[in-house]
């Protein structure tokens, strides 16, 4: 009885850990080198004359 | 919401940070590897269906870029910057309610295969058939890592929990007992 109580509790403290600890990790700030990163594949997307990507970009960029 | 896939992968970084360190446990890799699979995600893009889920598209991405990476490496990644386990000096709880320092220190035990097997099912919200979707093996193989990880976790944290318990009461009988020098142990 009190093996399968500590049981439930010891998988619930684990949850939990897990979950903050995970959560700890989601809310650190994304660093920009990896903003920079996805600009600048963008950018060489649109200079290599993709089409699709190329009207995608100016649409976006009359819409901001 | 646009419907080019590649407008959407900025969504999920904070997200491939978090899975890629708790597969590495170390942030320079981590972000290593997140730059890795970026360009990788960016230009087979094509591979990604519309309409299904692109985080575990991405996590696929990552976690193969993390095990080909170790198999050229030869070894497991250790703990260089102590990510995981930092914190450790910190006191057990008094209510026997473990610490989050503890837990930090039992999961980086695991193994790759069950630490990212919990990761996915547990904290990322992940059904156990995509989990095993995504590291291409059975459902059945997912819930027994998950549960090995569980088992193990449960065992490393009662240890801990006894250890706790036992400093506890032999610095209550050196109290008890007037035995300063102890105490002081």
């Amino acid at each position: 009885m009190a093996d399968s109580r500590n049981n439930t509790k010891q998988a619930q403290v684990i949850d939990e850990n897990l979950k903050r600890v995970y959560q700890d990790m989601l809310n650190e700030d994304v660093p920009d080198r990896f903003l920079d990163l996805l600009s600048q594949l963008k950018a060489q997307d649109s200079d290599e004359g993709d089409e699709g990507e190329t009207a995608g970009a100016v649409r976006r960029g009359e819409g901001a | 919401m646009s419907g080019e896939p590649r407008d959407e992968i900025v969504q999920h970084l904070p997200a491939m940070r978090a899975f890629a360190l708790s597969l590495t446990r170390n942030s320079a890799l981590a972000d290593d590897m997140v730059q890795d699979s970026l360009v990788k995600a960016w230009t087979k893009i094509h591979t990604f269906e519309p309409g299904t889920n692109m985080r575990a598209w991405l996590f696929t991405i990552l976690r193969n870029t993390y095990y080909s990476n170790r198999r050229k490496a030869g070894r497991e990644v250790s703990d260089a910057d102590g990510l995981m386990t930092e914190g450790l000096s910190e006191k057990p709880a008094h209510d026997g309610r473990l610490q989050l320092a503890d837990f930090r220190r039992a999961f980086a035990q695991l193994n790759d295969e069950q630490r990212e097997a919990l990761v996915l099912v547990g904290a990322s919200g992940f059904s156990y058939e995509e989990a095993a979707g995504m590291c291409g093996v059975a459902v059945g193989t997912i819930k027994s890592r998950t549960n090995r990880a569980r088992a193990r976790l449960a065992a490393l944290m009662q240890m801990t929990e006894d250890e706790a318990l036992e400093m506890t009461d032999s610095a209550t009988m050196a109290v008890v007992s007037g035995n300063r020098s102890t105490a002081a142990r």
